[in-house]
């Protein structure tokens, strides 16, 4: 034993409606190590961390802190115990001043005594070295200086244990390096650091330990230096290396164009994707293979317009094309099933018949609305086309399950009969039998001469429907697979390994 | 028969303000029954009902154009009436400056007036939906300073508007029995029904007040959607001017449409519109201008002291707000609900086919949690 356990977690249970979160996970956490909590999304990493800090209450399961069992019923609480948590966005008030934003809302007293306020920020921040004046207002520390300045709230209080969830996805490389300089100071404090993060080098970086979860369930733990990233990749996504019986013919690329339908060339977009070139053919459908934050999203949003595109050269059955808005895109066969259904996917209040027709209406233009009658038609045909459960046309989209709306939305581009069709995490949360529907769907529809692009956080998934992947990693093109080299082995070797 | 009942649904919203107006006509028939008598004098109907419809007018124009803004720009214009007291003093200028006055020169100077609104809205619009300024704050700009521009405008203190047309239009038209007010509101809102049917205005306007991002990624531009309805507010606001300073003969920089945005607002939200933004109706939004008519004078009618009168509303108003909101609804719900389930558990009893009912109201409770 190198050095004593400091929290222990249980057979931690945890359900939210429809959805099983957590089941009988086991989690370790010693003095003075950072431990790194892997999987896809949905793992239910943030859930067994919200459960540690109090945001959730667990179903069933026993925490551990220090020896006695202990049971937090809010954040305060755990903070007061010792157990501080950094988030993904930053939560701080930037408009208020360094210290402020470090002790606001700490102390139970009415009025504050803000030169002995000041003198403890100034005290700590010189202690973990981070580069702010007390008095300085929040908004002009760079990025990486919040999340420290985040992080010095967090362990204010005697903090034993220090979550940290993402915080390095807004961060550049000289930012992360600061970040881990104050993370080795607090290890060496003997804090114990849990650290999420989808980039697999750091975590090879700066952690002792990983634990794996995956769909609820722990996988196991590990000594990173043991656990080759191959390994890692593999166990995250649910796959044995060994597994070779997983490898499928599926649809080859049925095309001889020489033309492909769509080409980009060094197409990049204001989120930062670096810029890269692609290209799909008639018929086909391709994937982009790569962890959560690898830039696989970032790019099919750059494709349609979602985000500001910032340079490249688009190419429409070879003709060049400006593609500005998604109205450009629109108008010119490109369809976009967006990752996030619930914030820019369905119109929530509107009805299912509403939800259906839009995309087709806004192409038609303000001045055409399709009648009444024509409307419920199409909606119609493809609430039967797909099976959509809802109660009547007039139904708010909201009232329906998940499955159902992610179906209205398939229906709203279906409608609008595009020639390349990009569907980004299509099957995310919805129930297998639905899934198994989309995944035929897509088939059918490259037969029937559509382009697609399908993306899934679920590689098996994505080898099943797709011809052709292109893997990403840390916001680039890594590598290209297809034929029989696209295997799942293979695509993640070069998930792991950068293509090298 | 199930047509009949989502038509019933679509229609709920209409119950607060039609449940309102119901209540507040019986108040005024207990204090008198002739409340609806209606005479004849020169030909013209007069009577309570006419009056309450001539007095609304310019607050339904204007509380239309407020139902678009709202639901758009999930905001409110508080500077319709000075942008209605601007674009009315360029009528006046207008009309006074064109020597002999025929019904062109007041087509024309309405349609010069509307321009003057639509640039008002633009100058609106252009803040809140390209800058990004909060409606309230950037139609603040206009509300403080709009009534000294009309002031400018009109050169000296209220130009009388004395021409038979502004008159008649103002008044009635000889050998037409209703009130022209009434009849020009009646053509605004006709037209606003057209504009709704030949346009996607509706679908546009609900997509952007709901979700301006998913409005964004289907190819509507929520910015221009938002502008577009600061226009349309510009042209109610200039048509609403256009009506009061007709009704009243004179310019008067300093009254015309003074306060009359709380009204608009007011009239939006009880026509059962999210003030929020997002789904609208704007048949709810005119009910409701009429219902605060039909307060105003019935509060007038029960000889309420007139300085007391706004305290009286401010009253109303609060009731009618808490029994509007979300937490009564849900309580009221689960009130219908349980009586609801007690009705059905007794006459189930009484039939001997409990266990069906059992199933049935279990089943529907938990469609409603979903």
């Amino acid at each position: 034993m190198p050095s004593e356990i400091i929290l222990k977690m249980e057979g931690i249970c945890k359900s939210f409606p429809g959805v099983r979160a957590l089941h009988n996970v086991d989690f370790v956490l010693r003095k003075g190590e950072i431990h790194a909590l892997m999987g896809e999304n949905g793992a239910g990493k943030s859930t067994l961390t919200k459960i540690l800090n109090g945001v959730y209450e667990k179903d069933a399961g026993l925490i551990i802190l220090e020896g006695k069992p202990v049971h937090f019923k809010s954040p305060q609480e755990a903070q007061n115990m010792g157990v501080g948590t950094v988030f993904q966005e930053i939560a701080l008030c930037p408009n208020l001043t360094v210290a402020e934003n470090m002790f606001i809302g700490r102390s139970r007293n009415a009025f504050v005594n803000w030169r002995q306020m000041n003198e403890k920020a100034a005290e700590m921040l010189g202690s973990l070295g981070i580069p702010a004046s007390p008095t300085q207002e929040l908004a002009s520390c760079s990025i990486a200086v919040q999340q420290m300045i985040a992080i010095a709230r967090a362990i204010d209080m005697d903090c034993k244990i220090l979550i940290l969830d993402e915080p390095t996805s807004s961060l550049d490389e000289d930012e992360v390096q600061k970040l881990f300089a104050l993370m080795r100071e607090l290890k060496a404090r003997g804090v114990g650091i849990i650290f999420i993060t989808h980039f697999i080098d750091q975590v090879y970086e700066i952690s002792d330990r990983i634990t794996v979860l995956r769909n609820g369930e722990l996988i196991g733990e590990y000594e990173t230096p043991e656990l080759p990233q191959i390994e890692l990749v593999s166990k995250m996504m649910g796959k044995a290396l060994s597994d070779v019986s997983a490898m499928k013919k599926h649809e080859p690329p049925k095309s001889d164009d020489r033309v492909p339908v769509f080409e980009a060339k060094g197409l990049s977009s204001a989120v930062g994707v670096r810029p890269f070139d692609f290209s799909i053919h008639k018929g086909e459908v391709n994937g982009f293979a790569g962890l959560l934050g690898s830039g696989r999203s970032e790019s099919v949003r750059a494709i349609f317009a979602a985000d500001k595109v910032t340079g490249g050269e688009v190419k429409i059955n070879g003709k060049r094309v400006k593609i500005k808005a998604p109205l450009n895109a629109m108008k010119l066969g490109i369809g976009y099933l967006p990752e996030d259904r619930k914030s820019e996917g369905v119109i929530d209040e509107l009805s299912v018949r509403d939800n259906i027709i839009l995309a087709l209406q806004v192409m038609k233009g303000f001045f055409k609305p399709l009648s009444r009658k024509q409307a419920e038609e199409f909606a119609n045909q493809y609430i039967k086309l797909l099976e959509i459960k809802t109660p009547s046309l007039d139904t708010p989209v909201k009232s329906l399950s998940g499955g159902n709306q992610q179906k209205v939305i398939l229906a709203r581009w279906l409608l609008t009969n595009p020639m390349y069709l990009i569907l980004d995490e299509p099957t995310r949360g919805i129930d297998v039998g639905t899934k198994v529907e989309i995944q035929k769907l897509v088939l059918k529809l490259a037969q029937d001469g559509m382009s697609l692009t399908f993306i899934s956080s679920e590689i098996d998934e994505m080898l099943r429907v797709c011809s052709r992947m292109i893997v990403m990693k840390d916001r680039e093109i890594v590598g290209e697979l297809s034929g029989a080299d696209l295997t799942e082995q293979n695509v993640m070797q070069m998930i792991a390994q950068g293509g090298k | 028969m199930p047509r009949l009942k989502a038509r019933f649904d679509r229609l709920s919203h209409l119950f607060l303000p039609l449940s309102v107006l119901v209540i507040l006509l019986l108040i005024n028939l207990i204090k008198g029954a002739d409340y609806f008598k209606i005479t004849m004098v020169n030909r013209v109907l007069y009577g309570n009902i006419p009056n309450i419809l001539f007095g609304a007018s310019e607050l339904v124009i204007l509380s239309i154009g407020m139902t678009l803004v709202t639901a758009a720009a999930r905001g409110q214009d508080i500077s319709i009436g000075e942008s209605g007291a601007i674009s009315s003093a360029i009528f006046v200028q207008y009309v006074l400056n064109a020597g002999e006055v025929t019904i062109w020169t007041i087509l024309v100077g309405l349609l010069i007036s509307c321009v003057a609104g639509i640039v008002i809205g633009a100058f609106n619009g252009t803040l809140v939906s390209f800058f990004n300024v909060q409606p309230m704050v950037a139609t603040l700009i206009l509300f403080l300073g709009g009534r000294s521009i009309a002031f400018i405008i009109d050169g000296k203190v209220s130009p009388i508007l004395a021409n038979p047309i502004s008159n008649q239009i103002g008044t009635v038209i000889k050998g037409v029995p209703i009130q022209t007010p009434i009849i020009l509101t009646a053509v605004f809102i006709v037209i606003v029904s057209v504009v709704l049917k030949v346009t996607n205005l509706r679908l546009y306007v609900e997509a952007v007040g709901i979700n301006p991002n998913t409005a964004r990624l289907n190819g509507i531009n929520p910015k221009r959607v938002i502008f577009l309805t600061f226009l349309l507010m510009g042209i109610c606001s200039a048509v609403a001017g256009f009506i009061a300073v007709n009704k009243v003969g004179r310019h008067d920089s300093v009254n015309l449409l003074k306060f009359i945005m709380m009204d608009a607002i007011l009239a939006v939200a009880l026509g059962g519109n999210s003030l929020s933004g997002g789904k609208f109706s704007i048949t709810g939004s005119i009910i409701g201008a009429y219902t605060i008519e039909v307060l105003n004078r019935t509060l007038l009618r029960l000889e309420v002291n007139p300085e007391a009168i706004k305290a009286f509303k401010a009253v109303f108003i609060i009731i009618l707000m808490v029994l509007a909101s979300p937490v009564v609804r849900v309580y009221a719900k689960k009130v219908m609900d349980k009586a609801k389930a007690f009705v059905a558990g007794k006459a189930a009893r009484q039939t001997g086919r409990l266990k069906k009912a059992v199933v049935s109201i279990t089943d529907s409770s938990v469609k409603k949690e979903e």
